[in-house]
């Protein structure tokens, strides 16, 4: 009931529109009342007195009244349509944008198929309810409390009749609606499910086919299909068995009126005329709880999907701009981490330990380490990826925490390890960074990331449209146009996380060339699997276990860390017997 | 010769003509199996409007007969009879009610049964042109669609039948003129159904086009939520949404105000049908063949009958969206299966593992050939390397091997045998492989891995974890192997990823082995001791191995070099060394030093 209420706040905005959608119905309401005593007065006043002219003028005016009343009833449609679906419109946008800023580690645990059920389908729950049911409710209430109010005026003894059925039946809907909201919200949460499986199973439609999974993916999907109809059936079943029963409760007053009220005739205790009355009555207060009935269904599955859409609303997010947030000036680069430790839980174990570097405006930093040994967990420290959970991070100085996220981020260059690029054409998806850029500029920008002539060769050139994902171009094509994207932003600090790592040597030559021509001036991170590529760094970063175990130059850290050196000696052997094989060879050519 | 065969995007409205009998059809194949349950609900819904009939009726006989006359037992024995008829109305409608939810549910499980089921049977082609979104939308949204009619349309429309029937009747018995004449406005009413249930279905179509579309916008975005707040773009994607949001708000307030217009013209034709009453009514009574009496019943029953014309018209409308829905539903199932068994094709049991491209040509999109005219044979348990620049066609080697995609050109064959004559479940199951682009389930670690062979018990499980040198790090995990990954495996580095690839790849044991960039994100150290673990599993299988690291491909017995979608050398690591040529300068540029 809470997240009804709330969700019923959402029509503040449209509250104008609202309250004529409402006149709107009581005008069209009264249109309908007044066509019958209308035709009423057409039988009295004109056809038994053989008033020709009165049954022209009055059968002309019940067909003007309908043309009025039509008029009332299509906005009153009309303006239901355009405020139920500007909330689902509200609701959805509002979601939406909490989705965009929920911060890594939220979506790291969360399915995008199940924010996606919440986003499509409960807001279409809570639509359906503001669309329809919501006004009939209202109308099915006014009338319970008009047919209270005339019938305790007129006759006391009735409204006692209705002092014990409204209470029935307002505790059996109650019931009922308790009863059944958290199975819708289960049903709801079983759809979420689904959709979930399926999301995965589409995105992941390679490695299903190449390991011939169909059968058992099938199989996974009917659990949860079954699951979601069990769920549904005994929600529906629920009502199938409620809803008679409210009706039947108020089929039963009927007959205890006629049975009770006949024998007071019989009796002589009461007219016909009253009990005639007294029926008519009971009837119309009987209506609308017959109507909550019908409606009972629509307003537990609104109250269930409310209760979701708000759940996410309400999420705290958890990289949040301190209410004093400044902007971060434009920086020169100066990255300093303090202590840092990391964990993604509490309960769970650190990620990163006791980090402690300082990378000076310009400097090209080197992090390097067994699979999963943190280094890209530091660096998704850099943009408030995630926060530090102790110590700090410093850009010029300035806590990452204490300043605004846009202004931070605008100034990071950053090529994820995965490289996702959105439907759209190749232009736009360089232009990502920065929508207002030139052709110029994105030109600029694919020459320097090596991508220029793969694109160029395209017919469509920049204009090629990438599918979703970008599916047909290769892994090494989307991570140049990756890298393009993040060097259009011409930021201060550039992170590549492993960026060439699809690309073959001839190409991963170019593009290093082309990145140190780039990373002139920037500070710039580099996470690589080979010392070979990172040998110019001003500062190596070793790490083994969440933990920098050595840092420094490549010539320190070849006499100080004796993982640098096995790591770096192991990669020479493999560099010498290249160079033996290229010397064999030669020589062969020679000779 | 093979013809060239490219799946469009699935039917857009326009492309399609549309066939709503074809749609009706369709629907009904699924009402089919509960066909008895639906005259038994037909049934009860039959009784139940009479009872609803009754139940006045009954009323007014203990009024006018026996209340009226004071006559106790009579009334007595009316109102038991009313109570049996209350109760009788009541034990329809829960059980009718029962039924028709049933049915519902289960023809909607069938319907997403039959959808995932297709899905899981199309070719990546068909994925490469259409969005995950759209595809999610037409199995959740359009299917839900399709149900609010079948819960209760049903019921609805047997009942307001039956009660027409009913009010017809009686009205022909009261005054068969005067039924003749309030019955002249029905072919209005009829045209005006026609006219708005065509409006109602096409702005329908439009209002489910822009949900699926919602649906695409949603979850690219969501799944690519990282790079957006990488950049800051926060903003600039609420803006797309916010347009795509606005057609959807905009296409279903038009779906709406159909009907919005449709009811009220309804009402107008059945209030003229009351005035016609009045008018002949007058007419008629000056001329002394009707009394006012019947006038006036008659005028009760003019809005009686308008009542359910009224709502048959406007449930013709809600049907006009559930065939919307039905419609993208059923073009995705009658979408052909391009990559499909062959009915005579041919079992493999296990394969030799000795593979043959001859003269093999393939493109993604016509006019831009991937691959042109590629032969090359790969003996049992060789083991060949793909070389190349990117883009120059590596990766497409791959996906014709294991029929991702059909060649356009050419054949490919196994064993001897045309891959496209071979059951296509045999096939694929000869293969493991290990992708550029690591896919991970949100499920445990354990049975990420699990995934190459179901059957596998944990401790084949872990073993596979060990060779592939991923054992060290899970055992890291806060939950070791039950850990939960999340959606494609998000908490883990792309390079972790890559090493349960391989587990999975080494647990599912296949006879050929695939390697595509299968340890370009793991670092130098890690990456020897998986080379020295699959160097191992190598031995024994065919391999296909596409490296950009070339020290990995050193020992390969043949090596193919590829660019722009040709073999422009070949042989094994030492003769092209020694030819000095392409791969030569390929090979010699990877370790620092200028090409030239």
């Amino acid at each position: 009931m809470k997240a009804l209420g709330r969700l019923l706040s959402y029509l503040k905005v449209y509250r104008g529109m609202a309250l004529l959608a409402f006149l709107c119905l009581m005008l069209a309401t009264a249109g309908n009342l007044a066509v019958p005593a209308l035709g009423q007065r057409v039988i009295d006043k004109g056809i038994v007195p053989h008033n020709r002219h009165l049954v022209l003028l009055l059968s002309g005016s019940i067909i003007a009244v309908a043309l009025v009343r039509a008029v009332f009833t299509f906005y009153q449609g009309y303006l239901t349509a355009k405020i139920s679906q500007g909330v689902a419109y509200d609701l959805r946008n509002a979601l939406y944008e909490k989705i965009q800023k929920l911060s890594f580690s939220y979506h790291d645990r969360t399915q995008t198929g199940q924010l996606l059920t919440r986003v499509t389908s409960d807001v279409e729950l809570a639509q359906q309810f503001l669309g329809t049911a919501f006004l009939q409710a209202i109308g099915g209430l006014l009338m319970l409390i008009g047919s209270v109010i005339l019938m305790v005026r007129t006759d006391a003894p009735t409204a006692a009749v209705l002092l014990v059925l409204g209470p029935v039946a307002i505790f059996l809907f109650l019931f009922f609606f308790r009863k059944t909201r958290p199975l819708f919200v289960l049903a709801q949460q079983k759809l979420s499910q689904l959709n979930a499986a399926l999301q995965e199973n589409l995105a992941g439609v390679r490695v299903v086919r190449a390991f011939v999974r169909q059968a058992y993916e099938i199989r996974r999907f009917a659990r949860y299909n079954r699951e979601v109809m069990e769920v549904q059936l005994k929600v529906r079943r629920t009502l199938a068995f409620a809803m008679p029963l409210i009706f039947f409760i108020a089929n039963l007053s009927t007959a205890a009126v006629i049975w009770l009220g006949g024998r007071s005739v019989i009796a002589g205790r009461m007219t016909l005329g009253e009990l005639s009355a007294f029926t008519n009555y009971i009837l119309m207060a009987i209506f609308p709880i017959f109507m909550l009935s019908f409606l009972m269904g629509s307003i537990a599955q609104a109250a269930a999907g409310a209760q979701r859409i708000f759940e996410i609303l309400d999420t705290p997010l958890e990289i949040q701009e301190k209410p004093d947030a400044v902007p971060l000036p434009p920086i020169e680069g100066r990255v300093e981490f303090r202590d840092v430790w990391f964990r993604y839980f509490e309960s769970q174990p650190w990620v990163l330990q006791e980090i402690d570097f300082v990378a000076q405006p310009g400097q090209k930093i080197a992090l390097l380490g067994a699979t999963g040994s943190g280094k890209s967990t530091i660096i998704n420290l850099i943009p408030r990826f995630y926060d530090a959970t102790r110590g700090q991070v410093l850009i010029d100085g300035y806590d990452v925490r204490d300043v605004t996220l846009a202004s931070l981020r605008r100034q990071i260059g950053i090529v994820l390890q995965d490289t996702l690029l959105f439907s759209g054409t190749i232009r736009e998806n360089i232009a990502f960074g920065k929508p207002e850029a030139t052709m110029e500029e994105i030109i600029a920008a694919a020459k320097a990331a090596q991508a220029h002539d793969f694109i160029a060769a395209f017919p469509e050139g920049y204009e090629t449209h990438v599918g979703e994902r970008g599916v047909t171009l290769s892994g090494g094509q989307k991570q140049r146009i990756a890298i393009a994207r993040a060097l259009l932003v011409d930021p201060r600090i550039l992170i590549l996380d492993d960026a060439t790592s699809s690309v073959d040597f001839q190409t991963e030559q170019r593009l290093r060339k082309a990145l140190a021509v780039l990373m002139e001036g920037r500070t710039s991170f580099i996470i690589a699997q080979r010392i070979s590529t990172v040998l110019d760094a001003d500062l190596i970063l070793v790490l083994d276990k969440g933990r920098i175990v050595a840092q420094g130059r490549h010539e320190e850290l070849l006499e100080s860390s004796p993982l640098y050196a096995e790591i770096y000696y192991g990669e020479l052997e493999e560099d010498v017997a290249v160079r033996r094989e290229r010397l064999v060879y030669d020589a062969g050519e020679v000779a | 010769m093979m013809m060239r065969h490219h799946t469009k995007m699935l039917a857009r409205e326009s492309d399609r003509a549309r066939n709503p009998r074809r749609t009706l059809r369709k629907t009904l194949t699924y009402l089919k199996p509960h066909k008895v349950a639906l005259a038994v609900a037909a049934l009860l819904v039959t009784l139940n409007a009479l009872f609803r009939i009754l139940g006045p009726y009954l009323v007014g006989v203990a009024v006018d007969r026996y209340i009226e006359r004071l006559d106790m037992s009579g009334l007595g024995q009316t109102m038991m009879l009313l109570l049996a008829v209350y109760f009788g109305d009541w034990l329809s409608r829960a059980v009718q009610m029962f039924i028709t939810a049933t049915i519902g549910q289960k023809v909607l499980y069938k319907m997403r049964e039959d959808i995932f089921h297709k899905l899981q049977q199309l070719s990546l082609r068909f994925f490469d042109r259409n969005e995950t979104g759209d595809l999610m939308s037409r199995l959740t949204n359009d299917t839900d669609a399709i149900n609010r009619t079948l819960n209760n349309g049903l019921a609805q429309f047997i009942g307001n039948i039956i009660f027409l029937l009913g009010v017809l009747v009686s009205m022909l018995l009261l005054n068969w003129r005067l039924a003749l004449v309030s019955m002249a406005v029905l072919p209005l009413m009829f045209l005006s159904m026609l006219f708005f249930t065509r409006r109602a279905r096409e702005a329908a179509r439009k209002s489910r086009r822009e949900l699926g579309r919602v649906s695409t916008e949603l979850e690219s975005s969501i799944s690519g939520v990282r790079v957006v707040q990488a950049f800051g773009r926060e903003e600039r994607s609420i803006d797309r949404f916010r347009r795509v949001n606005a057609a959807n708000r905009d296409a279903n307030v038009e779906t709406q105000t159909v009907t919005a217009a449709f009811a009220p013209t309804l009402d107008i034709f059945g209030t003229i049908g009351v005035a016609l009453v009045l008018g002949a009514g007058g007419v008629l009574y000056s001329r002394n063949l009707v009394t006012v009496g019947v006038i006036f019943a008659f005028l009760n029953y003019v809005r009686r009958f308008f009542q359910p014309v009224r709502a048959i018209g406007l449930l013709s409308t809600q049907v006009q969206i559930s065939i919307a829905a039905a419609e993208r539903i059923f073009d995705l199932l009658d979408e052909p299966i391009e990559i499909a068994d062959a009915p005579d094709a041919l079992p493999l049991e296990q394969a030799q593992g000795h593979i043959r491209f001859e003269e093999v040509h393939f493109a993604y999109e016509e006019e831009k050939p991937v691959l042109r005219g590629i032969s090359f044979e790969v003996e049992p348990g060789q083991t060949l390397a793909i070389v190349g620049p990117t883009g120059a066609g590596k990766t497409t080697i791959v996906n014709l091997l294991m029929r991702f995609y059909d060649v356009d050109e050419g054949r490919i064959l196994l064993d001897g045998h045309d891959i496209r004559r071979l059951r296509l479940d045999d096939l694929r199951r000869q293969f493991g492989m290990v992708l550029q682009d690591t896919f991970l389930f949100s499920t445990t670690v354990m049975e990420n891995i699990r995934y190459g062979r179901l059957e596998a018990s944990d401790e084949e499980v872990i073993e596979a974890a060990k060779i592939a040198g991923a054992d060290a790090f899970i055992r890291r995990l806060p939950q070791g192997y039950e850990t939960k990954l999340g959606e494609r495996g998000a908490s883990l580095s792309q390079g972790q990823r890559q090493l349960i690839a391989i587990a999975r790849a080494i647990l599912a044991d296949p006879r050929i082995l695939i390697l595509d960039e299968a340890t370009s994100n793991v670092d130098t150290r890690t990456e020897r001791l998986i080379q020295r673990a699959l160097e191992h599993l190598m031995a024994e299988r065919t391999s296909v191995v596409i490296a950009h690291r070339l020290s990995t491909i050193r020992n390969a017995d043949q090596v193919i070099v590829l660019r722009q979608g040709q073999i422009i050398e070949r042989g094994t690591h030492h003769s092209l060394l020694a030819a000095r040529g392409f791969y030569y300068r390929l090979y010699m540029s990877q370790f620092g030093e200028d090409e030239t």
